[in-house]
């Protein structure tokens, strides 16, 4: 039997993508998806189910694009996900859902993410809503931080008849979705914008430029403003820098403040007030999504882009298709190569990175191969702007402003799989316990948190 | 929103705001700062927190045309709103720790540069409500570029105003007044200088002469405000530090002031070119 392949998926011409920050995958089509639906071969035990951070009832969704049902499709998926549209878009699929596929072992597994996506965007178009009118329950939450963990928390507290209200440090909600992940990859009025507006219209507000721990302290959130439960989803936001001299020349920049600038500041148009440079040629340190969006967006911004990354690309984690997209666009790779120290000129301008070359040694605790020096292998890399990916941490502040919540020495809130902290009455989940992770991750464990919630509450 | 309920001049570049923020008002701290913007596509500029009232709810903001962002902040009027206005941000002032006992044997002098008077205010003030000796230097161009000199003669002990042409009080620098004051005699436990960065630095040459203790207010750029981004780095005692969260006030002697104030130029040529205008062209122009 000759097996059919995957339903390739059309998207925007790599030369043409590069002058606009239009999205990048068109998605499928209705016949596309109906053709990709029917090479699922339903299996009884499907590891794909596993291998989905939320247990996605895949077959059953698959099953039903294939019968043309598209409200069931999307009555199954928003069981187990509150913002498919995101996560059928930014998902790594290729390690869970579709790693996992049966299909993949010895040819090509469905395209999962992109039949949810496909089965998100068509709710989206035909107003279709799994939002019931909830009865209040007379039980107050505040929500701190709006990124996936906070939204998908407010949701099922939303559906369960709380009042719930999310506080935001930032100007717009979102979190990462909308300060990190630029648009060419998550459109945000389309995609990010609608997602919360149905969470505002089941009744959930929402209050930007409230910092919490310098705003309000949660303590304050129990004792004047008669919250019931808190719910602190406030990410992994703070960025690392090398530690290398030269750090501090300018153009020397974190990759959030340079995506920042361009998604949540729209420094990218001309009607934006907020200033962002790129120059003739950039230097990109890192290997994960956050690399490869930065190294994306400057490459739109003008600018000639190299990703330098200390081990090889097997070792990247950042997802495959946006890597891949990275090479099409003329992002050029500098792998097994590590900055030691940045140069720069009288000015004080950053002129280029002095790297070397690594080799892979043995495997260290992550299970990766541990990248080594290779002596004397000392190179330059000219560049005019610098960006540093290499990780975030969590803010001190809320720690620092809540007596008698327990953290960990990364500035995270230690809580348990069911989002219970060292308070009562105070759930955690997100970036914010598990270091920075995934947008699923984040939707889940907001999920889990809110379920212990309404325990908590006695709901 | 956060409306602005008053608005007037103190300078002909220079307009005092009171602007309606309940949650600001009540929660803010000498030495704090807070963001703004003016609209969707304004900057988020940072400014700090002049004066507060938990009763009325409203917050006191000063605003320096200096650029594109500021002019739109100086032109918006009574009535009229921010669209965001979020804060309060910021480390307090170390002496909010004091006890009160403490604080009524010490002796203060904050010096001042230009828009700096409007920063130091609530600090003279707290400190003058818990009872602490407090002098300040004000120091500006011209005559009539000296802000919010009777407001600081009420909370002050002494104000010293020089002008750098002489136009009126002391002529010349601040850093002269100080010599003057130390030369004289003069002892106090801690100074306090905000101003611009150049000021700063050469308040903290002519400090260390006396070792006399220093605090200074770094206004660096910023973006976001809340330790995300790091655009507000600078150097404190050979380490980097995120003047958002860490600061906005150091000791003056661990700072590297040359590097804070090449920083802070890093994106003159664009703010010049027509008022941010020009951000950077698309590859197709
Ligand atoms: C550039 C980039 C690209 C990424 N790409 C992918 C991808 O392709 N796929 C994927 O799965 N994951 C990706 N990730 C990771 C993913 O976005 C995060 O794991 C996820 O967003 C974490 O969600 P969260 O809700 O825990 O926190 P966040 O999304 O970080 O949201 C936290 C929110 O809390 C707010 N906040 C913080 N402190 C306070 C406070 N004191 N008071 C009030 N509000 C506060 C913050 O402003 C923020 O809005 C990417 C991350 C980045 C940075
Ligand atoms: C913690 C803090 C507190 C501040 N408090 C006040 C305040 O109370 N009142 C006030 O008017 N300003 C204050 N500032 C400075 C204010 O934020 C800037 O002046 C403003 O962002 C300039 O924006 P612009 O678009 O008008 O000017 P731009 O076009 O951005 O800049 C115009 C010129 O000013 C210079 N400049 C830009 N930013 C700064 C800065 N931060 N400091 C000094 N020079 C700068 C530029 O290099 C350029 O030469 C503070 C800054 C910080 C970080
Ligand atoms: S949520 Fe993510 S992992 Fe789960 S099925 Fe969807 S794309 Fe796959
Ligand atoms: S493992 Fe693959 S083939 Fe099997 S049910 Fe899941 S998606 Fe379909
Ligand atoms: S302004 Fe972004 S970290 Fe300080």
């Amino acid at each position: 039997m000759v097996k059919a392949n995957r339903v390739p998926v059309r998207g925007q011409d790599p030369a043409e993508r590069v002058t606009n920050f239009n999205e990048v995958s068109y998605g499928y089509n209705s016949s596309e998806a109906v053709l990709e639906a029917s090479r699922c071969i339903q299996c009884k035990n499907p590891r794909c189910v596993a291998g989905c951070p939320v247990s996605i009832q895949i077959p059953t969704f698959i099953k039903a694009i294939l019968d043309g049902n598209m409200a069931q499709a999307a009555t199954i998926i928003a069981a187990d996900s509150s913002l498919p549209a995101i996560c059928g878009r930014v998902c790594p699929q290729e390690v869970q859902c579709e790693g996992a596929c049966i299909l993949g072992i010895k040819h090509q597994p469905i395209s999962i993410g992109k039949l949810e996506r496909y089965v998100a965007d068509w709710a989206k178009e035909n107003q279709f809503s799994t939002a019931v009118k909830p009865k209040p329950n007379g039980k107050k939450v505040a929500i701190i931080g709006s990124g996936p963990a906070g939204l998908a928390c407010a949701t099922d507290l939303a559906r369960a008849g709380c009042e719930v209200t999310i506080f935001e440090a930032l100007h717009k909600p979102g979190g990462v979705l909308v300060y990190g992940i630029p648009e060419f990859r998550l459109p945000k009025e389309a995609v990010v914008e609608y997602e919360i507006g149905q969470l505002q219209k089941m009744g959930v507000k929402i209050e930007c430029n409230v910092v919490v721990g310098r705003t309000v302290t949660i303590d304050q959130l129990f004792e004047k403003e008669g919250f019931h439960a808190v719910f602190i989803g406030t990410g992994a936001g703070l960025p690392k820098f090398l530690n290398i001299p030269g750090e501090n020349f300018n153009g020397v920049v974190s990759a959030n403040e340079f995506l920042t600038r361009s998604n949540l500041m729209a420094a990218y148009s001309p009607d934006s007030d907020t200033p962002i440079y790129v120059g003739r040629r950039v230097t990109v340190v890192g290997g994960g999504n956050v690399a490869m969006d930065a190294a994306r967006t400057a490459l739109r911004l003008g600018a000639e882009v190299t990703v330098v990354y200390r081990r090889t690309e097997k070792e990247m984690p950042a997802r495959i298709e946006e890597v891949h997209h990275a090479k099409e666009e003329g992002v050029v790779f500098q792998l097994l190569s590590n900055p030691v120290a940045v140069l720069g000129n009288e000015k004080g301008w950053v002129t280029g990175l002095k790297c070397v070359r690594m080799e892979l040694g043995e495997p260290d605790e992550s299970g990766r191969r541990r990248p080594v020096e290779v002596a004397g292998s000392a190179f330059d890399i000219p560049c005019d702007v610098a960006i540093i990916a290499l990780g975030t941490n969590s803010n001190p502040l809320l720690g620092r402003t809540t007596p008698g919540l327990e953290m960990n020495r990364h500035n995270g809130v230690v809580a348990d799989e069911n989002g219970l902290t060292s308070r009562p009455g105070v759930f955690a989940g997100g970036d914010v316990v598990t270091g920075a992770a995934t947008v699923i991750l984040a939707m889940g464990a907001g999920r889990k948190a809110a379920k212990s919630i309404l325990e908590f509450l006695k709901i | 929103m956060y409306s602005i309920l008053k608005k007037r001049f103190l300078a002909p570049d220079i307009c005092q705001m009171e602007v309606l923020a309940p949650r600001i008002a009540s929660s803010a701290q000498p030495g704090q700062f807070l963001i703004v913007r003016v609209d969707d596509m304004g900057e988020r500029v940072p400014l700090t927190i002049c004066d507060y009232d938990s009763v009325t709810g409203s917050v006191t903001i000063v605003t320096q045309q200096v650029g594109a962002s500021s002019r739109k902040i100086c032109a918006l009027e009574e009535g009229d709103a921010f669209t965001d206005f979020a804060g309060p941000l910021g480390m307090p002032s170390d002496f909010i720790h004091e006890k009160e006992e403490v604080l009524q044997g010490k002796k203060y002098l904050f010096i001042a540069g230009g828009l700096g008077t409007a920063p130091v205010y609530p600090q003279v003030k707290y400190l003058h409500k818990k009872g602490a000796h407090v002098e300040v230097i004000i120091g500006a161009k011209t005559r009539n570029l000296v802000i919010m000199e009777e407001e600081m003669r009420q909370v002050a002990r002494e104000v010293y105003v020089c002008t750098d042409d002489g136009s009126y009080g002391f002529k010349g620098l601040v850093t002269a007044k100080l010599k003057e004051l130390m030369d004289s005699g003069h002892t106090y436990d801690q100074a306090v200088a905000i101003g611009p960065m150049i000021m700063m630095k050469f308040v903290t040459l002519t400090a260390k002469e006396y070792n006399l203790p220093l605090t200074v207010s770094l206004n660096t750029l910023m973006v976001d405000g809340t330790g995300m981004c790091g655009a507000c780095r600078v150097t404190v005692g050979g380490q980097t530090k995120f003047a958002c969260v860490d600061g906005p006030e150091f000791d003056a002697y661990q700072v590297d002031f040359d590097e804070a104030m090449r920083r802070q130029g890093m994106y003159k040529p664009q703010e010049q070119e027509a008022d941010h205008k020009c951000n950077i062209g698309l590859r197709n122009g």
